[in-house]
């Protein structure tokens, strides 16, 4: 790990300003994928401004009958939240499908967001990678790619966004709430927040240098059954394969409104509203969301190890929303 | 299920307020290192790249000088002296370094001394009460939860504190029912437990400790 100094902010506004001052300044939070990474020198920040006990760890009512979560709210709190338990537990279950209980007594709400990709190549220092190093190559097109993404790819880079949390937010419309280092407020929506590798792939969210997270909001629950079903090689504590986090409800006899976003396919939380359209109005039995699944994700892609996910996203999808007319 | 342990979990956190966890007392008079409060302000200003923390451990109070790079697992071990928390991965994957800090289990291989300044840690060697081992520790010997022995630090506190999640009625992801009090089984114990890895793969006796520990019926 490279030398670093340290500090313990005291306001969010403080924080950003001083992430704001020095280049090559991270943020510290639960710090679990931070620090994985410094160990390896992937990241080598030059300065860590702790942000552990600003008061941001509260999950509060919203005006609009949703939820404010903090930034800082861990992601085992904010599971156990008997409000999200009972209003949004597509989040529960999305949160307690990840990691372990020890990392997510650890991880954030904000952190969650922001951690980057399991790629082996990109932690892999002796390999190239766009994303680590620009320009270098990606050696993950050519090499064990089981775990890589199918659809948002790109040319330079094919990995995949690795949070469940993000997964269930995408579903739910949540807005990312952000203070700059001169102090100025702005509210992202979750669709926005990451970004397309493209010709970037280093380039993962739309946050400027020194930007910081407070908050998280859930709009009120949209009517209809949660589901978050999470494919992956073991019973817990790996990564997904591919998950859906579904939004279901039904209206005589058929599906009408319908949100649906994927995890373990995409370089971001993946929701694509072709596919909705697709699912809004198919009969809601079994059999007919079995089949209309079935022909989704044509422009999908695999880069060989990981041409299993294509059929594995629509039998997952299939499954879910069959699950969700139950 | 048995009631907590007041010296381990002396403030037990309350979801239903998800408020910040606050250091409370431990009830266990520490042989309290002097303290410069005076120095306080300095210890964390921008610049400095060694840095004063002060740490309960175990009812102990340590005041420590440490690179800031120091995570927690190595202030424990290589500065405190106490090596029943193990280095396994290191990179929080294995869950041998698995220690309880201000009431909760986390992975001390992941997180940096300096983040826990003030703090209070209960590691494998602060389980025993008076040279009495644990009731998880005492369940672990008699099931025989383990074989070489190398993730049992970790598999102890770990299991200690997830019990006390489950008092807490925090759900898994195996939970039928995400709004209703928990209940332990096997299947939510190996869920529970998956942070903490056994190469030994001491899986089933491990297990059948926690169940014991638990006063859950086998």
């Amino acid at each position: 790990m490279k030398a670093f100094t340290y500090e313990r902010a005291t306001s969010p506004e403080a924080a950003a300003r001083a992430a704001g001052a020095q280049v090559n300044t991270r943020y510290i939070a639960g710090g679990t994928n931070l620090l994985d990474l410094m160990k390896i020198e992937v990241e080598t920040p030059v300065h860590l401004v702790d942000i552990n006990r600003l008061g941001l760890d509260r999950v509060e009512e919203g005006k609009d009958g949703g939820l404010k979560i903090g930034a800082l709210v861990r992601n085992s709190d904010l599971a156990a939240d008997p409000r999200v338990r009972e209003r949004y537990p597509l989040l529960s279950r999305a949160l307690l499908a990840g990691a372990s209980g020890q990392l997510r007594n650890k991880a954030t709400t904000g952190g969650n967001l922001l951690q980057r990709t399991r790629c082996y190549y990109f932690y892999d220092t002796s390999k190239p990678c766009n994303k680590r190093a620009p320009g270098s190559g990606c050696a993950a097109m050519e090499g064990f790619n089981r775990i890589h993404a199918i659809v948002g790819t790109s040319t330079q880079c094919i990995a995949a966004h690795p949070s469940d949390m993000a997964v269930a937010m995408r579903a739910l419309d949540a807005v990312v709430h952000t203070v700059s280092p001169e102090g100025d407020t702005r509210h992202i929506p979750i669709a926005e927040l990451h970004v397309l590798p493209g010709n970037t792939p280093q380039i993962e969210t739309v946050l400027r240098p020194g930007e910081l997270i407070t908050a998280v909001t859930l709009p009120p629950p949209p009517k209809g059954v949660q589901v978050y079903r999470k494919v992956r090689d073991r019973a817990s504590y790996a990564f997904a394969l591919v998950s859906v986090a579904a939004i279901v409800d039904v209206a005589g006899g058929k599906i009408g409104d319908v949100r649906l976003a994927f995890g373990g396919i995409a370089p971001k939380p993946w929701r694509d509203e072709a596919i909705e359209q697709a699912i809004r109005g198919v009969s809601a039995d079994d059999a007919s969301l079995r089949a209309a699944s079935a022909g989704l994700f044509a422009d999908a892609r695999g880069h060989g190890h990981n041409d299993f996910k294509i059929a594995l996203a629509r039998r997952t999808l299939g499954a879910v929303l069959a699950e969700a007319v139950s | 299920m048995s009631s907590s342990d007041e010296r381990i979990f002396p403030a037990r956190r309350d979801f239903l307020r998800s408020s910040a966890m606050v250091a409370a007392a431990t009830g266990i008079a520490g042989s309290a290192v002097a303290y410069g409060a005076a120095n306080a302000p300095d210890r964390h200003a921008p610049g400095t790249r060694t840095t004063q923390v002060r740490l309960t451990v175990n009812g102990q109070s340590h005041t420590l000088d440490v690179d800031t790079r120091v995570t927690l697992l190595d202030a424990l071990r290589e500065h405190i002296g106490l090596t029943g928390s193990k280095k396994g991965c290191d990179h929080g994957q294995c869950g041998a370094c698995t220690v309880i800090v201000e009431g909760r289990r986390i992975n001390a291989c992941l997180t940096l001394a300096v983040m826990h300044d003030g703090e209070s840690i209960v590691t494998v060697e602060g389980l025993a009460g008076n040279a009495a081992l644990s009731p998880m520790q005492a369940a672990f010997v008699r099931h025989d939860g383990f074989q070489c022995g190398y993730c049992t630090p970790g598999q102890l506190c770990s299991a200690t504190a997830m019990l006390e999640e489950v008092r807490a009625g925090m759900p898994s992801v195996v939970s039928a029912d995400l709004a209703a009090t928990p209940t332990l089984s096997a299947g939510e114990i190996r869920e529970r437990m998956s942070g903490n890895i056994c190469r030994c793969s001491a899986y089933p006796n491990i297990v059948a400790a926690i169940k014991d520990a638990a006063g859950v019926d086998a």
